[in-house]
């Protein structure tokens, strides 16, 4: 076949493969095939960055226009990932600066990205358009000054949920008269007010701004006028949404909302008053995604909103909606697909709110296309999470927090085994799963023999031996990331299973029983994979071998040793293992 | 144990002889079969040495691989290991049902472990066993707060400030909020007040955060300061001097003096513009609560500190407090 077609040809056929997975598979048919489509690559996605290095990709791939790129590991968004241990992005920057003059877009998700970098940026890519930092850190609103000044083409600049250093709100004068650009504008992380003449002129000379999500500073009395010059918005998250009641306001809101009939996402709702939230009734009935979860409101004003909302896919939100309130949303909103419940008080010792696994079941009783679930929660049953999943066996992600480490079924007292064993039995398509609540090592055996297509599973204060892991790693065949803590997991099951390691993209272990010796010996038996014990109780050698580490980060490489460890990361390969011994 | 290990053949297979995963090997279908759960549960927590007699067949240099979970005194539960390290609530915290009874853990008692352990094999499903830590969740019951663990719940910093702010005034004038609500849920009342910031202390790597808003004086934060660092500064130093501690963490000896620059370390903030003051320079509680009585987060100090450090007293430029000229270069 190869033969038949020249390689133009066998280009512009590859140019229809979006998938990462598909332009693998190609790539693997033969060298011609390995040869044409590397060059035709456009689109690279590195789910570690320390899993190759710069230079190997910019080899393989000269032509890249667009790189998305994760860094720490997911355990980081609960301050488990100490502050320093890497995931810098400037080496890939400066890397791509001088290799990809043409490069368009950057996606980063938890990395460290500093002012250099952006500048680096600003400055090498001519025809750079996309910009999504993503729970990334380590930069500053001078940084997004000098993307704003000079990046022309700039299509897409989202910084959500990133931790930025907020130095003034005069960026936004950076951006250019005469850039007009902007598809999609997302600053809700930051803290500081920005300048909103700035932002009101730059709505207002982007005819294609489509996605605007604006942060807490800017007031709600302001919102109308950035509506009115930009009625074509799909997404729109508010600033706080609260202002003296006064009829003008509700008025003048009213009517700024009632022109932008393309709205389908609202976000936002800071010190939302329930008072205005009439004034978006108009759009409800287009919204198909809704993200309350800073909206610190009670139940029956959550419900008349949502209830509003027909054609809902997409629900954050707190639990202060309740059992009562989920129980409407189950009545109203029949394509609801993903759910999010988050606590209010995950902190406090007692229920703040009437909201018990209940609420879950109703959703699931209520709403066919749900698959997506995030749910914070105090007390749950077995009896509800086997409901759950009979209820709605094409579940995709389940993730379920009960907010006390290892509580057991509240009705029975027992352990929490046969109803997540339900759900990964009945939920064939499961993709993710993140549990709570007293767990035995049976729970792992379910998973082990049911769970076969999950890729990413999260463990904390479950099981009782290695047998729990073992079975997770011996029988989830499309496991790709696996993150445990304080289980108590070991050498035997990790390093029976060290070849698995190899398949998959990482595994996370803090506050288990894996031993430094354990550790040095994974090293030295798998070379391609990285071995880091994080440990900030000093050097790992300078305790017995048999006593456990503090944190296991395991993870695939083709790069060499990253050379930015900090004082508190040992890397386990064969020859410094030894050097120790 | 051991015994019937080496007799089992499927653990034989638990080596990765070669690089094939053998998970490939498990037939799926023999999942249900009893005999094979029994074969299967004898693999039980560590500490048998089947696996190993093959390794050392591949890797003759590693012999002298220590038996796990010896009585070794860094074996401790992750539940106090954690709860020391990241106990930086109230001094008041109520005690912990789940730090004071033993999770289910195979290092800290082995043998009684593996007993109970088997034993519940045979009864999977009955009641919570002993060993493990459950407090009793009937609704009915007051419970005591959960252990401050890093990073339980998890939930992303940013939602833990969720309802600083404003939200509380204005909720409570909305003319739909419920506050004759008998038994309902009250937002204004109960929306956590907390406010995270991160804190770095001189010669040691990891970042901390700390809530401020759990404190209402400086004495109290440089107590909670003093509690969460003073353990790794002595792990720090008894590492540098090449011994092995046998308390992790155990009471590390108080730092002290963090306020008045008596101490060996100086507690300093970075405020809103960037610059570098002496924690205690502003007074915690402004003027302005003690006349208005409005809650404590408008304290000047709470409200402008971005992050804290904890510096070498003797590398801190000699500072005259109280005065803006106080202010300590960023860069210096």
């Amino acid at each position: 076949m190869a033969y038949s077609f020249p390689e133009e040809v066998l280009e512009h056929v590859f140019s229809f493969l979006s998938s990462d997975r598909d332009r693998n598979a190609v790539s693997l048919v033969c060298k011609s095939w390995y040869e044409i489509e590397r060059w035709c690559r456009r689109r690279v996605f590195i789910g570690n960055c320390y899993a190759v290095s710069p230079d190997i990709v910019i080899r393989r791939f000269p032509e890249v226009r667009a790189l998305e790129m994760k860094g720490k590991p997911h355990f980081a968004d609960f301050n488990l990932v100490p502050e320093g241990w890497g995931a810098y992005v400037h080496p890939w920057i400066r890397a791509m600066s001088e290799a990809y003059p043409l490069l368009e877009e950057i996606k980063l998700k938890r990395m460290v990205v500093t002012d250099e970098s952006l500048e680096l940026i600003a400055r090498s890519f001519k025809n750079f358009k996309v910009l999504v930092l993503s729970s990334c850190e380590g930069f500053t609103t001078d940084g997004l000054a000098s993307i704003a000044a000079n990046c022309r083409n700039l299509r897409e600049l989202d910084l959500r949920e990133s931790e930025v250093e907020d130095l003034s709100g005069h960026w936004l004068s950076h951006f250019p008269d005469n850039c007009t650009s902007l598809v999609s504008l997302n600053m809700s992380c930051l803290g500081s007010e920005v300048s909103f003449s700035a932002l009101e002129r730059l709505v207002a000379r982007c005819p294609n701004l489509r996605t605007l999500r604006l942060n807490r500073a800017v007031p709600l009395e302001k919102l109308p006028n950035l509506l009115h010059r930009a009625p074509q918005l799909v997404e729109l998250g508010t600033g706080a949404y609260s202002a003296d009641i006064r009829s003008d306001i509700f008025s003048n809101l009213a009517e700024a909302f009632s022109v932008c009939k393309q709205l389908k996402g609202l976000s936002g709702f800071w010190d939302v008053v329930p008072a205005f939230l009439p004034a978006m009734y108009s759009v409800c009935s287009g919204i198909t995604s809704l993200n309350l979860s800073y909206a610190t409101i009670q139940s029956p004003d959550l419900v008349k909103l949502v209830s509003q909302c027909r054609n809902l896919q997409r629900l954050w939100v707190l639990d202060y909606i309740e059992d009562s309130g989920l129980e409407a949303l189950a009545a109203s909103c029949k394509d609801l697909q993903e759910l999010r419940v988050f606590p209010s008080d995950p902190f406090g010792a007692e229920p703040n709110v009437a909201l018990t696994e209940q609420g879950l079941v109703s959703v699931s009783e209520g709403c066919p296309k749900l698959q997506s679930v995030l749910y914070f929660c105090r007390q749950m049953s077995n009896a509800a999470l086997v409901t759950i999943a009979r209820n709605r066996p094409e579940m995709i992600r389940f993730r379920l927090c009960i907010i006390e480490p290892q509580a057991p079924d509240y009705l029975t007292l027992e352990p929490l085994d046969t109803g997540f064993g339900a759900i990964v039995e009945n939920c064939k398509e499961l993709r993710r799963l993140s549990m709570t609540g007293l767990l035995t090592d049976k729970v792992f055996e379910y998973i082990g023999n049911h769970a076969k297509k999950l890729e990413m599973l999260s463990i904390a204060f479950a099981g009782d031996s290695d047998l729990g892991l073992h079975h997770v790693l011996s029988g989830c065949k499309s496991l790709r990331k696996l993150e445990i803590r304080d289980c108590p997991f070991g050498d035997k099951a990790l390093l029976a299973n060290a070849a698995k390691l190899e398949t998959m993209r990482s595994l996370w272990m803090s506050s288990c029983s894996v031993s430094f010796g354990a550790c040095k010996l994974l090293g030295q038996k798998m070379p391609r994979l990285n071995v880091e014990v994080i440990d900030e109780r000093g050097p790992p050698d300078s305790r017995p071998e048999s006593c456990p580490v503090e944190k296991l980060y395991v993870y695939r490489t083709v790069a060499e040793r990253r050379a930015d460890m900090p004082g508190f990361v040992w890397m386990m390969d064969g020859d410094k293992a030894l050097a120790f011994s | 144990m051991e015994g019937y290990s080496r007799k089992d053949p499927q653990l034989l297979d638990l080596i990765p002889k070669d690089r094939e995963c053998f998970v490939a090997k498990r037939a799926e279908e023999d999942h249900g079969v009893s005999e094979e759960k029994k074969l299967e549960l004898s693999l039980g927590p560590p500490g048998g040495g089947d696996y190993w007699t093959i390794t050392k067949t591949s890797h003759e240099s590693l012999l002298s691989f220590p038996t796990y979970f010896s009585t070794n005194p860094c074996v401790k539960s992750p539940w106090q290991h954690q709860a020391f390290l990241h106990h930086l609530q109230s001094a008041a915290q109520l005690p912990l049902p789940a730090m004071k009874e033993s999770p289910p853990q195979p290092c800290t008692n082995r043998a009684a472990a593996v007993e109970l352990q088997s034993a519940e094999k045979k009864k999977a499903f009955s009641p919570a066993p002993a060993n493990t830590a459950v407090p009793n969740s009937s609704s009915a019951q007051k419970r005591t707060a959960p252990a401050p663990v890093v990073g339980w719940p998890p939930i992303r910093s940013f939602r833990k400030n969720i309802a600083t702010g404003s939200s509380s005034k204005l909720a409570s004038e909305s003319p739909n909020s419920a506050a004759d609500k008998v038994s309902g849920p009250k937002p204004a009342d109960n929306s956590p007040r907390t406010l995270f910031v991160k804190i770095n202390m001189d010669g040691i790597p990891i970042g901390r955060k700390v809530d401020l808003k759990a404190y209402n004086s400086y004495e109290k934060l440089a107590c909670a300061v003093d509690e969460l660092f003073s353990g790794l500064v002595a792990a720090q130093s008894e590492v540098c001097a090449g011994g092995i501690k046998g308390e992790e963490g155990g009471e590390g000896k108080a730092i002290g003096g963090l306020l008045d620059g008596s101490g060996e370390y100086t507690l300093v903030y970075e405020d809103n513009e960037g610059d570098r003051m002496l924690v205690g320079d502003v007074p915690w509680q402004d003027l302005e609560f003690i006349f208005t009585n409005t809650p404590s987060f408008s304290s000047m100090f709470v409200s402008t500190v971005k992050r804290l450090r904890v510096l070498k007293s003797s590398e801190l430029p000699r500072l005259s407090r109280g005065s803006k000229e106080g202010k300590l270069s960023l860069n210096a």
